[in-house]
């Protein structure tokens, strides 16, 4: 017998509170995120079953709509799709060699936004934020303080920053605390 | 804090998302059972950690999650080369010789040296 | 006039750059006083006729202001906002007064005029460089309890805050094309240059303003404007365009690798009330394509007798203090120096209408223009002489003046002394950077010399003199620096025209007349460590050859200035003593940080809440509100144990424990490290790094997999379940999933990289629910959809995928407790959720939350072993009792060399055996030594140890596991593990405590 019970989701950040400071630190919505794991010859027809072209530029994304897809290494994607959508259904739709496994929940979203958004995660990342190391569009692994982190430049003062389920309310905090430095 | 190519990223990314992971171009015996005790020790645990020019495998875990190799002088901390795991060492000689800038100027001659073995190379 | 009453009488009308209505109260120990905004303590103090700031370190000899910078090694202070917030040491020439500063002297008592610990100063005799290392030598046990204790008590400088900072610190990684280190007139310059390229150029300065020694230059000009000016308006120039960053109040204190620099830039000290948001500093750690170094150069104190007079002062610093601050020194200023540059300071002074009576000059002939000049303003100047010695105590009173060469001696009365020995260049970033510098002999100095890193020094760290080649210097470093950086060819080359002088003739290092070799006065080297030039001697004659061994015997230039004023007297003195020249006796390493730096800036955001991350299940509110007590598993928190009112730790992990055997438990597993390897080769890959065989595991079923490192040693363990032909579902202990992954990616990246297979981490994807015990499938049955799991059809080590309360799961049929039980995967956003919905179920059924203590008893009484617990990096799966994990058949397996060494495979290894005591409720200590007689001689033979040990109280009888040599075979022997309070006698048995035959798992 099966009882009817809906088990309902629990983010592991329950408020998008927002600092003093000019740049906001937010949760991005819940999405449906894929590692992608392929070789050169398989992302053409993968690029297809996505409906977007695979970057293959380190540091590149590319987007169609809800569904954006990170290059994180030779042959290493974060896919993530806003919106309703079975990613690893799709992804099966392509009969090439690859690895998908669904990371959804693994994952925790932030948005940092505003003018100085560059400067709060350069509190904590090493890496050469400016426009002109770190265009829109690009994405990259890096850290962020003691952990590590998907960092994804939407526009030129915003950044998407991915990490880990249980490392989420460090990065939270290290980005809200980060965030009170800008304004000074 | 080093600045370290990525040979996979192109890119020179802070030393933070890499972590060193030891001497480069051991090779793991094939088959590993018929190997005498002697090779198999120097394999497990005999490493050259010369003064001056080493080479040694990293990884960018933080990053795109790859192995390479790098050619390293362990005096100035200056990274001469970084190649994917499997491509061939380098011509060390040639990589000194090569050096314009100041910083490369001071690069002491590489330790004459050997590597015993390497590892995945192709 | 009012004005120059409230900010001290020694304030001159219309001298400095401060406004004079903006006035600042503060205290000196106690004392309320009044300064000017822009005033740094040490201008303040001056203003107010106070010299004497502090007493020293060793012979508590007062103390007074020596420079404007820095550099500083006398003027130090306590400054206090609260109790917390205390910084000693702290340099009353860099930290500025604001509204309410509380300023304290250190090193004094009862106070800063009568101090106790001044009697150092008069058995100073007794107290020569070492005297540590000679006098304190017997016996032994005193220099710890007596000696030490005294010692730092008498000596010493700040105290120490006793309560936690609560400051904010902040950190910025940043990256430009070029780094300009110093705003004087060069790195102004440089700066201009290499901005107008379009580069992105940081411009640092320690000092609040920009302009560098423009800031006391009184006779120079630059485009046409007085320096300072010209400094103002560049700055504001430079701070206006997009592409550079101004940072004053901002040292670079560290040269590291690759371009590599520290910046901590100072935000709240200097105010009054900082905002609750400011940080108080800030690190910036800065990534540049290239660096300019404008460092500029310190000025040296003249060597000699009780040179440490509070008033006497650098003849630059005095210079500041006049012409930026409005601050006279004195009334009566004499002049001591081997060098033009105090020449330019006597005239300044003069001309503001202070007595400046006399320029004793150690030169014999001195020629230069600016002589001439103080002569024609009726300074007597007075060449060949030196001062031997300074009068008065507690302030300068008087200069002794002798000819060089002896004669007959003169006394001048004064109230101040500024002096010069020249000037040594600032090469301390560039020797941090690894630049090799080098002797310029004709001027005695080091300059930088070979460099290692993609920088460029100009103006007087350089070498250079004359301020219009020194920004011609600057001009071009900046440009060729952007041209480097990608930036040839862009933006209007800059052009400057300079006039006065800044370039300064003369100096001398080490001694002067008077405190050479024959005479035993204090002429102090080294001010902050009381270094003077007899200790310096004494330590070559004591046999000490090298600069590094002087230093460390005398510590000149150890003290927290890093003898910025005196390494280069100390060196001179060395080396004639020695009868060396100056470079075969060498320079001492210049280190970071260049000033100190406070650790809040250092370890700046990584403080409580973010000092380390805190890992927390999907679960984790319910355990909380449960009022679990929680352990700390690396970064995680587990749920410890569930105390119920009343209930102590060990009655709380017994009854958890009973209540899994006898009706069910709920337990947490979330933190097991998960990895999907998936691939057409998977199966392979895993045959590679496990000891099992893998390939023949069916479609839905799990195996304990073994991985050992290439040296045999089991490395890690877990349960593996086959979820495709081409899918597995790999766990991991806790502790060990990053290293794992890492373990894996490596043999996959590196040694089979031919297999298609990829690994993915799934450790965070999945929420994990462990339900045990003989009632675990009725519990959870009800609420599984999709799946069957009669015993038949889902039998122990399977597992399936279907859905749990309406959400997918992966459903594993295994257990780590002996007991029928099942691992509940499910998206770890549903975790709580489900476990929610499974203990509501399963409550009335007798389900019990059980916490990682009771798991880890539950899996001793079964003999399950804990990696990293019972294995210690040196156990083989046999070692372990494992040797059924090993396939029989394999060819290849990460270890599978190893295991056949010799010490491995030899009798006499330490095996893993249970162990039970003679009286059993005794439990043994974890750790604790085992000997096979109790009776022999200490140090016993030892011949295993305890791993595991508890009270069961399922057994009744507490339980251990145990490695112990050749422990298989001695089972039923009786062995010893001797403690404190007695020996204990134990029984050699099998590993399983509880239901030895396995019947329970397949309930």
């Amino acid at each position: 017998m099966v009882e009817t019970i809906q088990a309902t989701r629990l983010h592991p950040l329950q408020s998008g509170r927002t600092g003093p400071a000019a740049v906001s630190v937010t949760l991005a919505d819940n999405a449906t995120r894929v590692s992608l794991r392929a070789r050169p010859d398989a992302v053409a027809a993968l690029s297809k079953a996505l409906g977007l072209a695979l970057p293959t530029k380190p540091k590149s994304t590319a987007v169609n709509g809800s569904r954006a897809a990170l290059w994180l290494g030779p042959d290493e994607w974060l896919i993530i799709d806003d919106g309703e959508s079975n990613l690893v259904a799709d992804l099966a739709k392509a009969k090439v060699l690859h690895s998908a496994v669904d990371v959804s929940h693994r994952n925790v979203g932030i948005i940092v936004s505003g003018k100085g958004a560059e400067g709060v995660v350069n509190g904590g990342c090493p890496q050469d934020l400016s426009e002109r190391a770190f265009p829109v569009g690009a994405a990259s692994r890096t850290v962020l303080g003691k952990i590590e982190v998907v960092l994804w430049r939407t526009a030129e003062n915003t950044f998407r920053v991915e990490c880990w389920r249980s490392f989420s309310p460090y990065a939270f905090a290290f980005l809200q605390v980060s965030a009170r430095d800008i304004w000074v | 804090m080093l600045l370290i190519k990525c040979p996979y990223c192109e890119d020179e990314r802070p030393e933070l998302e890499f972590r060193n992971a030891g001497e480069a171009h051991l090779v793991r015996a094939n088959p590993i059972v018929d190997q005498s005790d002697d090779d198999f020790a120097a394999f497990l645990y005999f490493r050259q950690n010369p003064k001056g020019l080493q080479f040694e495998r990293w990884r960018h875990i933080h990053g795109c999650g790859r192995f390479f190799n790098a050619v390293r002088d362990s005096v100035s901390d200056k990274f001469l080369t970084v190649y994917k795991a499997g491509e061939p060492k380098p011509n060390v000689e040639q990589l000194v010789t090569r050096g314009t800038t100041p910083a490369e100027a001071v690069v002491e001659s590489p330790a004459p040296r050997t590597p015993r073995t390497k590892k995945a190379e192709a | 006039m009012t004005n120059q009453v409230h900010s001290g009488s020694n304030r001159i009308s219309g001298a400095g750059r401060l406004t004079p209505a903006k006035t600042v109260r503060f205290t000196f120990d106690g004392q309320s006083l009044t300064g000017l905004e822009g005033d740094t303590l040490a201008s303040a103090l001056l203003a107010n006729g106070i010299h004497l700031v502090g007493r020293s370190f060793k012979y508590h000899r007062p103390r007074g202001i020596l420079s404007a910078g820095s550099e500083e090694p006398n003027a130090l202070v306590d400054i206090e906002r609260d109790k917390s917030r205390k910084q000693p040491n702290v340099r009353a020439t860099v930290q500025e007064i604001y509204d309410g500063l509380k300023v304290k002297s250190q090193n004094r008592w009862p106070s800063l005029t009568f101090d106790v610990g001044a009697i150092n100063d008069v058995f100073s005799p007794m107290l020569p460089a070492g005297f540590y290392y000679k006098t304190f030598m017997w016996p032994k046990f005193a220099w710890k309890t007596i000696y030490e204790p005294k010692i730092r008590a008498a000596a010493g400088l700040g105290v120490v805050p006793g309560e936690p900072d609560t400051d904010r610190y902040s950190n910025r990684f940043a990256h430009c094309d070029v780094l300009v280190v110093g705003a004087g007139a060069a790195g102004l310059a440089a700066a201009l240059s290499a901005a107008a390229t379009g580069a992105t150029v940081i411009l640092c300065d320690e000092q609040p303003e920009v302009g560098g020694a423009l800031r006391y230059e009184s006779d120079v000009t630059i485009d046409g404007a007085p320096g300072y000016e010209w400094a103002t308006a560049t700055i504001a120039r430079l701070r206006a365009m997009d592409n550079v960053t101004v940072l004053t109040r901002t040292t670079a204190f560290g040269y590291y690798a690759q371009n590599f620099v520290g910046l901590a830039e100072r935000i709240s000290d200097h105010l009054s009330t900082p905002a609750a948001e400011m940080p108080r500093e800030r690190l910036w750690q800065i990534r540049a394509k290239k660096v300019v170094l404008a460092t500029g150069a310190i000025e040296r104190h003249m060597v000699f007798a009780n040179n440490d007079r509070p008033g006497v002062m650098l003849a630059s610093a005095a210079r500041m203090f006049l012409n930026h601050y409005g601050v006279a020194i004195g009334r009566k200023v004499g002049v001591y120096t081997a060098n033009d540059s105090a020449y330019a300071a006597a005239i300044d002074l003069k001309r503001a209408g202070i007595d400046v009576p006399i320029i004793v000059d150690t030169r014999d002939n001195p020629k230069s223009a600016i002589v001439e000049e103080a002569r024609s303003l009726g300074i007597e100047v007075l060449p060949g002489h030196a001062v031997f010695s300074a009068g008065g105590k507690r302030r300068v009173s008087s200069m002794l003046i002798k000819p060089n060469r002896g004669g007959s001696e003169r006394k001048v009365a004064v109230d101040a002394v500024i002096v010069s020995a020249g000037w040594t260049p600032s090469v301390h970033l560039f020797s941090q950077s690894r630049g090799k510098v080098a002797w310029d002999a004709a001027n005695e100095r080091f300059l930088p010399g070979t460099y290692a890193q993609d920088c460029l020094s100009v103006g007087a760290c350089n070498g250079t003199d004359g301020l219009q080649d020194v920004i011609n210097e600057a001009i071009a470093a900046g440009g060729s620096s952007a041209e480097q950086a990608g930036f040839a060819g862009k933006g209007t080359p800059v052009s400057l025209t300079a006039t006065g002088s800044a370039s300064w003739i003369g100096g001398m290092i080490g001694s002067a007349a008077g405190a050479g070799p024959d005479t035993t006065v204090k002429a102090f080297v080294d001010f902050q460590n009381d270094v003077t030039a007899k200790d310096v001697r004494l330590a070559v004659r004591e046999g000490m050859h090298s600069i590094e061994h002087v230093k460390r015997f005398t510590t000149n230039g150890m003290a927290t200035d890093q003898g910025k004023t005196s390494n280069l007297h100390g060196l001179a003195i060395a080396a004639e003593a020695l009868n060396k020249p100056i470079p075969a006796v060498g320079l001492t390493t210049f280190r970071a940080p260049f000033t100190p730096v406070t650790f809040g800036t250092i370890v700046n955001h990584a403080r409580h809440d973010l000092f380390d991350p805190t890992r927390r299940t999907p679960m984790h509110a319910w355990h909380a509100a449960q009022g679990a007590a929680f352990e700390d598993v690396g970064q995680w928190k587990r749920a410890w144990y569930y105390p119920q009112a009343g209930e102590d730790m060990h009655a709380a992990v017994n009854r958890e424990c009973v209540a899994v055997r006898t009706e069910a438990g709920i337990f947490d597993a979330s933190t097991l490290g998960k990895i999907e390897v998936v691939g057409p080769d998977a199966a392979k890959f895993l045959e590679l790094l496990y000891t099992n065989p893998w390939e023949k595991l069916g479609v839905g079923r799990l195996r304990y997999g073994i991985m050992l490192r290439e040296d045999g040693f089991i490395y890690d363990d877990g349960v593996v379940g086959r979820l495709a032909e081409d899918r597995f579902h790999v766990t991991t202990t806790t502790g060990g999933a990053p290293r794992v992954m890492n373990h894996m990616e490596d043999y996959l990246q590196t040694e089979f990289p031919h297999l298609d297979v990829w690994l993915t981490s799934t450790t965070e994807q999945w929420g994990v629910i462990a339900v045990q015990g003989p009632r675990s499938r009725e519990i959870i049955a009800p609420l599984v959809e999709g799946i069957d799991m009669s015993n038949e059809a889902m039998p122990h080590m399977s597992v399936r995928e279907g859905k749990i309360c309406g959400v997918p799961t992966r459903l594993f049929r295994m257990s780590f407790t002996g007991e029928t039980g099942y691992e509940i995967n499910v998206p770890a956003d549903y975790g709580q959720a489900v476990w929610e919905a499974i203990y509501e179920r399963g409550k009335p059924l007798g389900l019990t939350p059980y916490g990682t203590e009771a798991m880890h008893i539950l899996r001793a009484e079964k003999g399950y072993i804990i990696v990293g617990q019972d294995t210690d990096g040196t156990v083989t799966p046999q070692d372990a009792g494992l040797t059924w994990a090993i396939g029989k058949n394999k060819t290849d397996y990460v270890g599978i060399r190893g295991l056949l060494r010799r010490d491995l495979v030899t009798p006499g290894r330490k095996q893993l055996v249970g162990l039970k005591t003679v009286d059993p409720k005794v439990v043994l200590e974890e750790g604790a030594q085992i000997v096979a007689n109790p009776n022999q001689p200490v140090p016993m033979t030892m011949i295993g140890h305890v791993t595991s040990s508890y009270w069961s109280e399922n057994c009744g009888r507490s339980i251990a596991l145990a490695l112990v040599i050749d422990g298989t075979k001695r089972l039923g022997e009786t062995l010893y593990v001797p403690m404190p309070n007695g020996v204990i006698e134990v029984e050699v048995t099998g590993t399983v405590f509880f239901d030895e035959k396995g019947e329970r798992l397949n309930g």
